[in-house]
Protein backbone atom coordinates (compact mmCIF):
# COMPACT_ATOMS: atom_id res chain seq x y z
CA UNK A 1 0.00 0.00 0.00
CA UNK A 2 1.32 3.42 -1.02
CA UNK A 3 0.50 6.36 1.25
CA UNK A 4 1.21 10.00 0.37
CA UNK A 5 1.26 12.47 3.25
CA UNK A 6 1.15 16.20 2.51
CA UNK A 7 2.54 18.55 5.15
CA UNK A 8 5.69 17.86 7.14
CA UNK A 9 4.73 19.49 10.41
CA UNK A 10 4.60 17.50 13.64
CA UNK A 11 1.52 15.53 12.64
CA UNK A 12 2.90 14.65 9.22
CA UNK A 13 6.30 13.74 10.59
CA UNK A 14 5.07 11.36 13.32
CA UNK A 15 2.47 9.85 11.00
CA UNK A 16 5.19 9.14 8.43
CA UNK A 17 7.40 7.50 11.05
CA UNK A 18 4.56 5.40 12.36
CA UNK A 19 3.60 4.16 8.88
CA UNK A 20 7.24 3.43 8.02
CA UNK A 21 7.52 1.34 11.17
CA UNK A 22 4.52 -0.63 9.95
CA UNK A 23 6.36 -1.20 6.65
CA UNK A 24 4.09 0.89 4.46
CA UNK A 25 5.47 2.64 1.39
CA UNK A 26 5.26 6.31 2.34
CA UNK A 27 6.09 9.67 0.78
CA UNK A 28 5.99 12.89 2.79
CA UNK A 29 5.61 16.14 0.81
CA UNK A 30 6.85 19.42 2.29
CA UNK A 31 7.00 22.75 0.46
CA UNK A 32 9.25 24.61 2.88
CA UNK A 33 12.93 24.05 1.99
CA UNK A 34 14.37 24.56 5.46
CA UNK A 35 11.77 22.32 7.08
CA UNK A 36 12.48 19.74 4.37
CA UNK A 37 16.19 19.67 5.26
CA UNK A 38 15.34 18.74 8.83
CA UNK A 39 12.86 16.10 7.68
CA UNK A 40 15.37 14.59 5.24
CA UNK A 41 17.97 14.21 7.97
CA UNK A 42 15.51 11.98 9.79
CA UNK A 43 13.63 10.34 6.95
CA UNK A 44 15.98 10.49 3.95
CA UNK A 45 14.36 10.05 0.54
CA UNK A 46 10.92 9.61 2.05
CA UNK A 47 10.73 13.39 2.55
CA UNK A 48 10.00 15.00 -0.81
CA UNK A 49 10.15 18.65 -1.86
CA UNK A 50 6.98 19.91 -3.45
CA UNK A 51 3.64 21.70 -3.20
CA UNK A 52 0.90 19.13 -2.64
CA UNK A 53 -1.63 21.28 -4.51
CA UNK A 54 0.50 21.71 -7.62
CA UNK A 55 -0.34 19.21 -10.32
CA UNK A 56 3.23 18.70 -11.52
CA UNK A 57 4.42 17.95 -8.00
CA UNK A 58 1.46 15.63 -7.46
CA UNK A 59 2.39 13.73 -10.61
CA UNK A 60 6.02 13.47 -9.52
CA UNK A 61 4.95 12.23 -6.10
CA UNK A 62 2.97 9.45 -7.81
CA UNK A 63 -0.55 10.46 -6.83
CA UNK A 64 -1.85 8.25 -9.66
CA UNK A 65 -0.82 5.10 -7.89
CA UNK A 66 -1.43 6.26 -4.33
CA UNK A 67 -3.85 4.15 -2.32
CA UNK A 68 -4.26 6.80 0.34
CA UNK A 69 -3.56 10.54 0.41
CA UNK A 70 -3.51 12.24 3.80
CA UNK A 71 -3.35 16.04 3.91
CA UNK A 72 -2.24 17.32 7.30
CA UNK A 73 -1.02 20.88 6.71
CA UNK A 74 -1.93 23.61 9.17
CA UNK A 75 -4.16 25.36 6.62
CA UNK A 76 -7.66 24.10 5.93
CA UNK A 77 -7.82 25.69 2.46
CA UNK A 78 -4.71 23.73 1.44
CA UNK A 79 -6.01 20.47 2.89
CA UNK A 80 -9.33 20.95 1.08
CA UNK A 81 -7.77 21.62 -2.33
CA UNK A 82 -5.18 18.83 -2.01
CA UNK A 83 -7.88 16.29 -1.14
CA UNK A 84 -10.32 17.47 -3.84
CA UNK A 85 -7.61 17.29 -6.49
CA UNK A 86 -6.36 13.91 -5.27
CA UNK A 87 -9.88 12.56 -5.49
CA UNK A 88 -11.15 14.14 -8.70
CA UNK A 89 -8.03 14.55 -10.75
CA UNK A 90 -6.01 11.54 -9.66
CA UNK A 91 -8.82 9.19 -8.61
CA UNK A 92 -7.13 8.34 -5.33
CA UNK A 93 -9.40 5.74 -3.68
CA UNK A 94 -9.05 7.14 -0.17
CA UNK A 95 -8.34 10.72 0.87
CA UNK A 96 -8.14 11.94 4.45
CA UNK A 97 -8.04 15.59 5.48
CA UNK A 98 -6.95 17.17 8.70
CA UNK A 99 -9.41 19.94 9.53
CA UNK A 100 -7.93 22.59 11.81
CA UNK A 101 -11.08 24.63 12.43
CA UNK A 102 -13.88 22.36 13.76
CA UNK A 103 -16.40 24.65 12.02
CA UNK A 104 -15.08 23.38 8.68
CA UNK A 105 -15.86 19.68 9.31
CA UNK A 106 -19.33 19.90 7.84
CA UNK A 107 -18.15 21.99 4.90
CA UNK A 108 -15.49 19.45 3.93
CA UNK A 109 -18.15 16.74 3.90
CA UNK A 110 -20.38 18.80 1.64
CA UNK A 111 -17.49 19.51 -0.71
CA UNK A 112 -16.80 15.82 -1.16
CA UNK A 113 -14.01 15.29 1.37
CA UNK A 114 -15.77 12.86 3.65
CA UNK A 115 -12.94 11.51 5.77
CA UNK A 116 -11.81 14.24 8.12
CA UNK A 117 -9.90 14.42 11.37
CA UNK A 118 -10.04 17.30 13.80
CA UNK A 119 -7.93 17.14 16.92
CA UNK A 120 -10.14 19.62 18.76
CA UNK A 121 -13.17 17.37 18.21
CA UNK A 122 -11.29 14.24 19.22
CA UNK A 123 -10.10 15.77 22.50
CA UNK A 124 -13.49 17.32 23.11
CA UNK A 125 -15.16 13.94 22.63
CA UNK A 126 -12.73 12.33 25.06
CA UNK A 127 -13.65 14.93 27.67
CA UNK A 128 -17.32 14.45 26.90
CA UNK A 129 -17.00 10.73 27.41
CA UNK A 130 -15.90 11.29 30.99
CA UNK A 131 -19.05 13.26 31.71
CA UNK A 132 -21.97 11.15 32.73
CA UNK A 133 -24.96 12.16 30.71
CA UNK A 134 -27.35 11.06 28.00
CA UNK A 135 -25.44 12.89 25.32
CA UNK A 136 -24.84 11.45 21.87
CA UNK A 137 -21.12 11.10 21.11
CA UNK A 138 -20.11 10.27 17.53
CA UNK A 139 -17.68 7.36 17.29
CA UNK A 140 -17.29 6.55 13.62
CA UNK A 141 -18.63 7.37 10.19
CA UNK A 142 -19.55 4.54 7.82
CA UNK A 143 -20.18 4.53 4.08
CA UNK A 144 -18.49 7.88 3.54
CA UNK A 145 -20.55 9.48 6.26
CA UNK A 146 -23.96 8.12 5.21
CA UNK A 147 -24.31 6.19 8.44
CA UNK A 148 -22.79 6.74 11.85
CA UNK A 149 -22.05 4.83 14.99
CA UNK A 150 -22.62 6.85 18.12
CA UNK A 151 -22.58 6.14 21.82
CA UNK A 152 -24.69 7.35 24.69
CA UNK A 153 -23.69 7.08 28.32
CA UNK A 154 -26.82 6.28 30.30
CA UNK A 155 -26.78 8.30 33.50
CA UNK A 156 -28.12 6.96 36.81
CA UNK A 157 -30.87 9.53 36.62
CA UNK A 158 -31.85 8.71 33.07
CA UNK A 159 -35.46 7.73 32.40
CA UNK A 160 -34.04 4.87 30.31
CA UNK A 161 -32.81 3.07 33.44
CA UNK A 162 -34.96 0.00 34.12
CA UNK A 163 -36.46 0.01 30.62
CA UNK A 164 -36.31 -2.96 28.24
CA UNK A 165 -34.62 -2.32 24.90
CA UNK A 166 -37.88 -3.38 23.26
CA UNK A 167 -39.70 -0.54 25.00
CA UNK A 168 -37.33 2.18 23.82
CA UNK A 169 -38.52 3.69 20.57
CA UNK A 170 -35.66 5.61 18.97
CA UNK A 171 -36.49 8.16 16.27
CA UNK A 172 -35.71 7.65 12.58
CA UNK A 173 -33.48 4.94 11.20
CA UNK A 174 -31.52 4.02 14.32
CA UNK A 175 -30.82 0.85 16.23
CA UNK A 176 -29.13 -0.04 19.51
CA UNK A 177 -26.46 -2.50 18.41
CA UNK A 178 -24.55 -3.01 21.65
CA UNK A 179 -24.77 -2.39 25.37
CA UNK A 180 -21.51 -1.97 27.26
CA UNK A 181 -21.72 -2.82 30.93
CA UNK A 182 -18.76 -3.10 33.28
CA UNK A 183 -16.37 -2.84 30.36
CA UNK A 184 -18.02 -5.72 28.47
CA UNK A 185 -19.92 -5.35 25.22
CA UNK A 186 -23.09 -7.39 24.76
CA UNK A 187 -25.42 -7.69 21.82
CA UNK A 188 -28.77 -6.75 23.32
CA UNK A 189 -32.10 -8.47 22.82
CA UNK A 190 -35.50 -6.82 23.15
CA UNK A 191 -35.54 -8.05 26.78
CA UNK A 192 -32.21 -6.56 27.83
CA UNK A 193 -32.90 -4.10 30.64
CA UNK A 194 -30.78 -0.95 30.80
CA UNK A 195 -29.16 0.16 33.99
CA UNK A 196 -27.33 3.33 35.04
CA UNK A 197 -23.73 3.63 33.84
CA UNK A 198 -24.47 1.48 30.79
CA UNK A 199 -23.12 2.75 27.53
CA UNK A 200 -25.29 2.06 24.51
CA UNK A 201 -23.91 1.95 20.99
CA UNK A 202 -26.30 3.05 18.25
CA UNK A 203 -26.13 2.74 14.50
CA UNK A 204 -27.90 5.69 12.88
CA UNK A 205 -28.56 7.01 9.40
CA UNK A 206 -26.63 10.30 9.30
CA UNK A 207 -29.72 12.17 8.18
CA UNK A 208 -31.47 11.14 11.38
CA UNK A 209 -28.62 11.96 13.73
CA UNK A 210 -30.18 15.31 14.60
CA UNK A 211 -33.42 13.53 15.58
CA UNK A 212 -31.43 11.22 17.81
CA UNK A 213 -29.62 14.16 19.42
CA UNK A 214 -32.85 15.91 20.29
CA UNK A 215 -34.38 12.63 21.53
CA UNK A 216 -31.62 12.26 24.11
CA UNK A 217 -31.53 15.99 24.88
CA UNK A 218 -35.24 15.78 25.73
CA UNK A 219 -34.54 12.81 28.01
CA UNK A 220 -32.03 14.89 29.94
CA UNK A 221 -34.60 17.58 30.52
CA UNK A 222 -37.04 14.96 31.79
CA UNK A 223 -34.49 13.58 34.24
CA UNK A 224 -33.80 17.06 35.70
CA UNK B 1 -13.76 42.20 2.74
CA UNK B 2 -10.14 41.79 3.82
CA UNK B 3 -8.51 40.07 6.73
CA UNK B 4 -6.22 43.04 7.18
CA UNK B 5 -7.94 46.30 8.22
CA UNK B 6 -5.06 48.32 6.72
CA UNK B 7 -6.09 47.17 3.25
CA UNK B 8 -9.10 49.48 3.31
CA UNK B 9 -6.93 52.59 3.11
CA UNK B 10 -6.68 51.88 -0.63
CA UNK B 11 -10.44 52.19 -0.94
CA UNK B 12 -10.18 55.74 0.40
CA UNK B 13 -13.57 57.28 1.04
CA UNK B 14 -15.46 55.27 -1.55
CA UNK B 15 -18.94 54.51 -0.30
CA UNK B 16 -18.43 50.77 0.23
CA UNK B 17 -19.14 48.52 3.15
CA UNK B 18 -15.98 47.13 4.76
CA UNK B 19 -15.73 43.90 6.72
CA UNK B 20 -12.54 42.73 8.38
CA UNK B 21 -12.28 38.95 8.25
CA UNK B 22 -11.14 35.93 6.31
CA UNK B 23 -13.01 34.82 3.20
CA UNK B 24 -12.98 31.23 4.38
CA UNK B 25 -14.54 32.08 7.74
CA UNK B 26 -18.26 31.41 7.45
CA UNK B 27 -19.17 33.73 10.32
CA UNK B 28 -17.16 36.61 8.83
CA UNK B 29 -18.72 36.00 5.41
CA UNK B 30 -22.16 36.18 6.99
CA UNK B 31 -21.30 39.63 8.35
CA UNK B 32 -20.81 40.88 4.79
CA UNK B 33 -24.43 40.09 4.01
CA UNK B 34 -23.36 37.42 1.53
CA UNK B 35 -26.78 35.77 1.74
CA UNK B 36 -28.18 38.54 -0.47
CA UNK B 37 -25.19 38.72 -2.81
CA UNK B 38 -25.64 38.08 -6.54
CA UNK B 39 -21.91 37.86 -7.20
CA UNK B 40 -18.98 36.74 -5.06
CA UNK B 41 -15.37 37.14 -6.14
CA UNK B 42 -12.43 35.64 -4.28
CA UNK B 43 -9.36 37.62 -5.35
CA UNK B 44 -6.78 37.08 -2.58
CA UNK B 45 -3.22 36.11 -3.42
CA UNK B 46 -3.83 32.55 -2.23
CA UNK B 47 -5.18 30.13 -4.84
CA UNK B 48 -6.46 27.64 -2.31
CA UNK B 49 -8.08 30.32 -0.18
CA UNK B 50 -9.94 31.59 -3.26
CA UNK B 51 -11.04 28.10 -4.25
CA UNK B 52 -12.37 27.36 -0.79
CA UNK B 53 -14.04 30.78 -0.41
CA UNK B 54 -15.84 30.50 -3.77
CA UNK B 55 -17.10 27.03 -2.88
CA UNK B 56 -18.37 28.28 0.50
CA UNK B 57 -20.18 31.16 -1.24
CA UNK B 58 -21.92 28.73 -3.58
CA UNK B 59 -22.72 25.81 -1.35
CA UNK B 60 -23.34 27.54 1.99
CA UNK B 61 -24.89 30.79 0.81
CA UNK B 62 -26.28 29.94 -2.63
CA UNK B 63 -24.50 32.77 -4.44
CA UNK B 64 -25.25 32.28 -8.15
CA UNK B 65 -21.99 33.62 -9.58
CA UNK B 66 -18.90 32.89 -7.52
CA UNK B 67 -15.51 33.36 -9.14
CA UNK B 68 -12.13 32.23 -7.83
CA UNK B 69 -8.97 33.89 -9.05
CA UNK B 70 -6.36 31.18 -9.47
CA UNK B 71 -2.77 32.04 -10.41
CA UNK B 72 -1.70 28.49 -11.20
CA UNK B 73 -3.08 27.74 -14.71
CA UNK B 74 -3.09 23.97 -14.13
CA UNK B 75 -5.00 24.25 -10.90
CA UNK B 76 -7.39 26.69 -12.58
CA UNK B 77 -8.00 24.19 -15.37
CA UNK B 78 -8.56 21.34 -12.93
CA UNK B 79 -11.19 23.31 -11.03
CA UNK B 80 -12.79 24.56 -14.22
CA UNK B 81 -13.25 20.94 -15.20
CA UNK B 82 -14.86 20.33 -11.82
CA UNK B 83 -17.32 23.12 -12.63
CA UNK B 84 -15.97 26.05 -10.65
CA UNK B 85 -15.85 29.52 -12.21
CA UNK B 86 -12.18 30.39 -12.32
CA UNK B 87 -10.25 33.39 -13.52
CA UNK B 88 -6.58 32.88 -14.21
CA UNK B 89 -5.09 36.38 -14.29
CA UNK B 90 -1.59 35.44 -15.54
CA UNK B 91 -3.12 33.60 -18.48
CA UNK B 92 -5.34 36.55 -19.42
CA UNK B 93 -2.43 39.00 -19.07
CA UNK B 94 -0.18 36.75 -21.16
CA UNK B 95 -2.76 36.60 -23.94
CA UNK B 96 -3.23 40.35 -23.94
CA UNK B 97 0.51 40.96 -23.98
CA UNK B 98 1.27 38.46 -26.72
CA UNK B 99 -1.38 40.06 -28.92
CA UNK B 100 0.18 43.47 -28.22
CA UNK B 101 3.74 42.29 -28.93
CA UNK B 102 2.78 40.43 -32.09
CA UNK B 103 0.83 43.43 -33.29
CA UNK B 104 -2.40 41.47 -33.43
CA UNK B 105 -5.67 43.27 -33.08
CA UNK B 106 -7.11 42.91 -29.63
CA UNK B 107 -10.05 40.65 -29.87
CA UNK B 108 -13.28 40.57 -27.96
CA UNK B 109 -13.23 40.21 -24.22
CA UNK B 110 -14.49 36.64 -24.51
CA UNK B 111 -11.21 35.54 -26.05
CA UNK B 112 -9.28 36.71 -23.03
CA UNK B 113 -11.57 35.51 -20.33
CA UNK B 114 -12.52 32.20 -21.90
CA UNK B 115 -11.14 30.52 -18.80
CA UNK B 116 -14.25 31.80 -17.09
CA UNK B 117 -17.06 29.35 -17.08
CA UNK B 118 -20.14 31.14 -15.93
CA UNK B 119 -22.89 29.55 -13.98
CA UNK B 120 -23.16 27.48 -10.92
CA UNK B 121 -20.38 25.16 -9.90
CA UNK B 122 -21.21 21.61 -9.07
CA UNK B 123 -18.74 20.11 -6.66
CA UNK B 124 -20.67 17.04 -5.74
CA UNK B 125 -19.67 14.03 -3.75
CA UNK B 126 -17.61 11.29 -5.36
Amino acid sequence: MYVVIVGGGKVGYYLTRELLNQNYEVLLIEKDRSRLTILQEELGEVAFYGDGAEIRDMEMAGFERADVVVSVTGDDEDNLVICQMAKKRFNVPRVIARVNDPENMCLFHQLGVTETLNSTCIIYNLIEQTIESDEVIPLAALQQGKAEIVEVNVSEASPLVGKRIGEIVLPGQSLIIAVIRGGQARIPTADTVLSGKDTIIILVDSEHEALLNSFFADLQNVSI
Amino acid sequence: MDKNADAFRRVGDLPVKRVVGSGIDTAALRRTGIKDADVFMALTNGDNTNIMAAQIAQTQFGVKIAVARIYDPYRAQAYREMGLSTFCTPLVAARLLSDYILGRKWSGVDDYVDPIVSGRAEIEEN
